[in-house]
C-alpha cells in the first residue's frame, strides 16, 4: 500500500460512510468517529519526521491517465510535511472542538462530510507532484470550502459569503490552470520536480512570464492577497470551527504553499520578486490597517489573517532573491527569509487557530462577538481569557510567545531586503522596513483590542444574551493545546527548525548545499535593530491603542462606497444587467428577426467567401438551347413569383403558387422527367387543396403594416440572398469537376430488372431513402391527425367542432 | 437553359425570403413552399438539362438524362409536401388557440 496515497484517500472514503454511520449512531456524537481520521493521519505523517529530517523524500506513483502524462504522483518533502502536519494536527483539534461547539441538532453528517472532503483535498494538494492533480485537489478545496461557508444555508449572508469566495477562488484557480498548461507547453512535463529541473532553459520563453503571473493570481486569490482579500471577511459566516480550520490554518495557506512550491521555478526573476514581495507587503499593511476598525471579532481576525498572510508572502518574495544570485556564501542570507516565512506559517496556524476557537467560545457562551457589547469577561472566563492572551500576544509579536521569534526574523529579512542592490531595490528598498514596522504597530493595536476590549472594561449583562461563564472543558482542550504549542515553540523553536523547516528550505533551494541552509533560532539576539524596532512597535502601539478613540475618525475618511467589496458587487451587478440588456436586444422572440440573422449570416459568409477566394466562375458554353416556349414559361414563373408578394387576397396568392407548381411540372416534362412531372402535378394539386382548406380556418390575408425601414431591409436581404444563391449556383454549375455516376444506373435492367431508371433508383438502388421518406409521410400523417384530434386542456374545442 | 433556370430559381428564392420575413404565418408557410420549388429547380439544373432521352430503357438511344437528380427531387417533393401539411395544421391550431396569426404577437412571454 502506498502510504501517501492512503493518507489522501482515507478522508474521502470515510466521508462516504459518514451518512450511514450518522443514521446508526443515535447516541454518540458522530464527530468522535471522525476524530480518528485526522488523528491517525497525524500520527502516520509524524512517523516520517525523522526520515524527512535526514533529507529523504518520498515519491510514489499511481498511474491515472498515463497517455496524457497525468499520474497521481505523491511527493513528500519537508514543505509538504509541514503543511500535512498542520492539516491533520489542526484538523484533529478542530474536529474535537466542533464536537462541543456544534449541537447534535445541527445537520452534523453534512458538516463532517464536507470537512473530511476538505481535509482529503487539502492533503492531496500539498502532497501532489503532478500539477494537474494538484489543480484537481485545489478546486476540491474551493468547493468544499464553499459548502462549509454556506453550512447554515438558510442565512442570506452565509450564501452570499460562499458565493463570493467561490467566485474569487475559482477564477483564480482557473487562471492557475492556464498557467499550468503553459508550463506544460514549455517544459513538456506535469511533474513539479521535473519542471524545477528543466526550467532553467526556459526562462527566456515567451510563455514564462504569463505562466508566472497566472499561477500567482491563483495563489493570491486563494491566500486572500490584495485586492482579492475581500472574500475572506465574508467567509466568516461559516461556523467557527470552519473559520479556524479553513480560513486561518489550512486553505489560505494553499496559496502560500503554491508560491513556496514554485519559488524554485520562477524565483530569481524580478517580476516574481516584486509581485510576491510587493503584493505581500501591501496586503500586510492593508489587512492590519483595516483590522483595527472592525467591531466583529471574527471580521477582525479575518483581516488579521489577511495581514499575516501578506507578511508570509513578503518573506517568500525576499527569499526568492537568493535564486537570483545562485549559491554564494552571501546569498544564503536570503534563504533565511524563507525559513522565517515557513516558521511564521506554522506559528500563525497555531495562534490564529487558538484565537478563532476562543472567539467561538465567547460567541457560544454569551451570544455575541461584537466588541461593543463585550467586556469584563476576565473573571467569568479565566481560562478562555488566558488562551486568548497567549494568542493575541503571540500575534502582536511579544515574548515569550512564538510570534515574537517569527516577527523578529521578519524584521531581519526586511532589513536585509532594504540593503539589496538588485531589482531596483536601491530606490525602493527602504520602503519595506517602514511598511513592515507600521503594519506591526497596527497588528499590535488590534491584538490588544481582542484582549482588552473583550475581556476587560465594564461587564454589560444587559447587552448579552446569556451571562458569561466557562465553557465545557472539552471545548477548551483544543485551544489550550494550541496555546501550549504557541508557548512551547518559543522555548524550543529549533526542534521544529531543524526537523522540518530546514528540509523544507532545502527543497526550495535545490542548488544550495543543505548544511548552509536553516538557522538557529534564538529568543535573545542582543540589542540590534530588530529589537529596537520591536520596542518601537510596542511603545507606539500602546500609545495609539490608548488614544484609539481620538484618531479612529481617520477610518471615516475612507467612505464605505470606496471599498473593494462595493466594487466587486458593482461589477457583478453590472455584468448581470449588461448581459441581460445585450441578450434582450437580439433575442426578440420575433421569428422575422431570427430569419434576418440567419439570412445575413448566409449571404455575408457565403458571398464573402466567394469574393475572398475569387471562386466565381461563369460560362454558358455547355448550356442546353432554349426554345421560345421555355422563355415564356420562365418569364411567367418569375412574374408569378414576384406577384405573390403583392397579392391583395390570399386566394390570389394560392393560385399564383399553383401557377408556380404547375409550371415546374411543365418544366419537368421539358427536362425529360416524366415521373417528376406526374408527382409534381399530383402533389401540387393536393397542396393547393390543403392551402384552400386551411385558409378556411385562418383569418383573412391582411395588409402588412410594416414600417418602411424594415420593409426596405427585408427587400435588401431577399435580394442579396437571391443574388448569392444565383452566384453560387452558377459557379457550381460552370465548374463541373467530374462526370456523373449515373451511367451505372443505366444497367438497371440487368441489375434490378426494371426499365424505368428513376424508379429502380427509388425502389432498388437507393431504396433506403424511399423507406425513410415514407416514414416521414407517416409521421406527418400522424402529426396532422393528432393536431386535429387533440383537445385543448382547458375547455378548448377541437378542430372538428 | 441552365443559366435561365438558375436565375429563375434565384428569383423564387428572393420571393421566398421576402415571404419568410413577413409577419403573417400563412405568408411564411407559402414562403417555404416556394423555397422548395426553387430547390427542386436548382437540383435538376445541376445535373445538366436535356442531355439525352427520358431515362427509361427500351428505345435505342445513345444517352439518357441524368436519373439521379430526378430520384432525389422525387423524394424531396414528397417530404416538402409532408412538412407543408404539418405546418398548415400547426398554424390553424395556433390560430384557434391564440387568436392571432401575427408572428409579432406570437412572441410568447418574457421569462416569467
Amino acid at each position: 500500500m502506498l502510504t501517501m496515497h492512503a493518507a489522501i484517500i482515507i478522508p474521502f472514503i470515510v466521508a462516504a460512510f459518514i451518512p450511514f454511520l450518522a443514521k446508526r449512531l443515535k447516541t454518540l456524537h458522530i464527530g468522535w468517529f471522525v476524530l480518528l481520521v485526522p488523528f491517525g493521519l497525524f500520527i502516520l505523517l509524524a512517523s516520517y519526521i525523522p526520515e524527512i529530517a535526514d533529507g529523504e523524500i518520498f515519491l510514489q506513483t499511481i498511474h491515472w491517465i498515463p497517455s496524457y502524462d497525468i499520474n497521481f504522483t505523491t511527493y513528500m518533502d519537508g514543505l509538504s510535511m509541514i503543511l500535512g502536519l498542520l492539516i491533520t494536527g489542526v484538523g484533529a483539534l478542530v474536529v474535537l472542538y466542533s464536537i462541543y461547539y456544534l449541537s447534535p441538532e445541527e445537520s452534523l453528517k453534512h458538516f463532517y462530510v464536507f470537512l473530511l472532503l476538505f481535509m482529503g483535498a487539502m492533503l492531496g494538494l500539498v502532497l501532489s507532484d503532478n500539477i494537474l492533480v494538484l489543480y484537481v485537489f485545489w478546486e476540491l478545496t474551493s468547493i468544499s470550502s464553499f459548502l462549509l461557508i454556506a453550512f447554515w444555508y438558510h442565512r442570506k449572508r452565509s450564501r452570499e459569503g460562499a458565493e463570493k469566495s467561490l467566485l474569487i477562488t475559482v477564477s483564480g484557480g482557473f487562471a492557475m490552470l492556464v498557467g499550468f498548461i503553459m508550463l506544460y507547453v514549455m517544459t513538456g512535463t506535469f511533474s513539479v520536480r521535473e519542471i524545477i529541473r528543466e526550467v532553467s532553459q526556459y526562462t527566456d520563453h515567451t510563455l514564462f512570464l504569463p505562466a508566472m503571473v497566472l499561477i500567482l493570481i491563483g495563489a493570491f486569490t486563494k491566500s486572500a492577497q490584495f485586492p482579492f482579500h475581500i472574500w475572506l471577511p465574508d467567509a466568516m459566516e461559516a461556523p467557527t470551527p470552519v473559520s479556524a480550520y479553513l480560513h486561518s490554518a489550512t486553505m489560505v495557506k494553499a496559496g502560500i504553499y503554491l508560491v513556496a512550491r514554485f519559488t524554485p521555478v520562477f524565483g530569481g526573476e524580478a517580476l516574481w520578486f516584486w509581485l510576491v514581495g510587493g503584493v505581500g507587503c501591501l496586503t500586510l499593511f492593508w489587512g492590519s490597517f483595516n483590522a483595527v476598525k472592525q467591531t466583529d471579532l471574527k471580521a477582525l481576525l479575518a483581516y488579521s489573517t489577511v495581514s499575516q498572510l501578506g507578511m508570509i508572502m513578503t518573506m517568500f518574495g525576499i527569499g526568492s532573491a537568493a535564486l537570483y544570485y545562485g549559491y554564494t556564501t552571501e546569498s544564503v542570507i536570503y534563504t533565511q527569509a524563507i525559513f522565517a516565512a515557513l516558521f511564521h506559517l506554522v506559528n500563525h496556524s497555531t495562534f490564529k487557530g487558538a484565537l478563532f476557537m476562543v472567539i467561538g467560545i465567547v460567541d457560544h457562551e454569551v451570544g455575541t462577538r461584537d466588541i461593543r457589547k463585550l467586556g469584563g469577561l476576565v473573571t467569568l472566563m479565566p481560562i478562555t481569557f488566558t488562551i486568548s492572551l497567549i494568542g493575541s500576544f503571540s500575534m502582536a509579536g511579544l515574548p515569550p510567545f512564538n510570534g515574537f521569534l517569527s516577527k523578529e526574523m521578519f524584521f531581519t529579512s526586511v532589513l536585509t531586503m532594504s540593503e539589496m542592490n538588485i531589482f531596483s531595490m536601491e530606490t525602493w528598498g527602504v520602503l519595506f522596513p517602514v511598511i513592515a514596522w507600521v503594519a506591526s504597530v497596527f497588528t499590535f493595536i488590534y491584538s490588544m483590542i481582542i484582549v482588552f476590549k473583550a475581556f476587560f472594561g465594564p461587564y454589560q449583562l444587559g447587552k448579552l444574551e446569556r451571562p458569561g461563564h466557562e465553557p465545557p472543558i472539552g471545548m477548551l482542550i483544543a485551544p489550550a493545546v494550541l496555546g501550549l504549542i504557541v508557548v512551547g515553540l518559543f522555548f524550543f523553536p529549533n526542534m521544529l527548525g531543524n526537523n522540518l523547516l530546514k528540509p523544507a528550505v532545502a527543497g526550495i533551494f535545490p542548488t544550495f548545499p543543505e548544511d548552509e541552509l536553516g538557522m538557529k533560532i534564538t529568543p535573545w539576539h542582543g540589542f540590534n535593530t530588530e529589537l529596537f524596532m520591536t520596542i518601537g512597535v510596542v511603545s507606539a502601539g500602546l500609545l495609539l491603542y490608548l488614544t484609539l478613540r481620538y484618531w479612529k475618525g481617520i477610518y471615516r475618511l475612507f467612505p464605505e462606497k470606496w471599498t473593494f467589496n462595493v466594487l466587486f458587487r458593482y461589477v457583478l451587478d453590472q455584468l448581470e444587467i449588461k448581459s441581460r440588456v445585450v441578450t434582450d436586444s437580439y433575442m426578440t422572440g420575433f421569428l422575422r428577426d431570427y430569419f434576418v440573422y440567419i439570412f445575413l449570416f448566409f449571404s455575408i459568409l457565403i458571398g464573402g467567401a466567394l469574393i475572398y477566394t475569387g471562386a466565381f466562375d461563369f460560362e454558358v458554353s455547355g448550356n442546353a438551347p432554349i426554345s421560345v416556349y421555355e422563355w415564356i414559361l420562365a418569364v411567367v414563373m418569375m412574374v408569378a413569383g414576384i406577384s405573390i408578394l403583392f397579392a391583395k387576397s390570399r386566394l390570389t396568392a394560392i393560385l399564383l403558387n399553383g401557377v408556380l407548381g404547375y409550371s415546374i411540372a411543365v418544366f419537368f416534362v421539358l427536362f425529360r422527367a416524366p415521373d417528376l412531372a406526374l408527382t409534381q402535378v399530383g402533389i401540387e394539386t393536393v397542396t393547393t387543396v390543403l392551402f384552400l382548406v386551411s385558409y378556411y380556418f385562418l383569418p383573412e390575408w391582411q395588409k402588412e403594416n410594416t414600417p418602411k425601414r424594415t420593409k426596405g431591409l427585408n427587400i435588401l436581404i431577399s435580394l442579396s440572398v437571391g443574388a448569392v444563391f444565383i452566384i453560387v449556383a452558377l459557379a457550381a454549375q460552370s465548374g463541373k469537376l467530374f462526370e456523373t455516376i449515373s451511367g451505372y444506373y443505366e444497367n438497371s435492367y440487368q441489375l434490378a430488372g426494371g426499365k424505368n431508371i428513376v424508379n429502380t433508383i427509388l425502389g432498388d438502388f437507393r431504396a433506403f431513402d424511399t423507406m425513410l421518406e415514407v416514414v416521414v409521410l407517416l409521421i406527418a400523417g400522424i402529426g396532422v391527425y393528432s393536431f386535429v384530434k387533440s383537445k385543448s386542456k382547458k375547455g378548448g374545442h377541437n378542430l372538428e367542432d | 437553359m441552365e443559366t435561365l433556370i438558375i436565375v429563375l430559381a434565384g428569383v423564387l428564392v428572393s420571393a421566398a425570403t421576402y415571404l419568410l420575413l413577413s409577419r403573417s404565418v400563412i405568408r411564411v408557410i407559402l414562403g417555404t413552399a416556394i423555397l422548395s420549388h426553387a430547390a427542386h429547380l436548382l437540383i435538376i439544373s445541376m445535373g445538366g438539362l436535356k442531355t439525352g432521352a427520358v431515362p427509361i430503357l427500351g428505345k435505342e438511344v445513345s444517352s439518357f438524362t441524368d436519373a439521379l437528380p430526378q430520384a432525389l427531387i422525387l423524394t424531396s417533393i414528397v417530404i416538402s409536401f409532408a412538412v407543408t401539411a404539418i405546418m398548415l395544421v400547426l398554424a390553424i391550431r395556433a390560430y384557434q388557440k391564440l387568436g392571432t396569426d401575427n408572428l409579432l404577437k406570437l412572441r410568447g412571454f418574457n421569462d416569467d
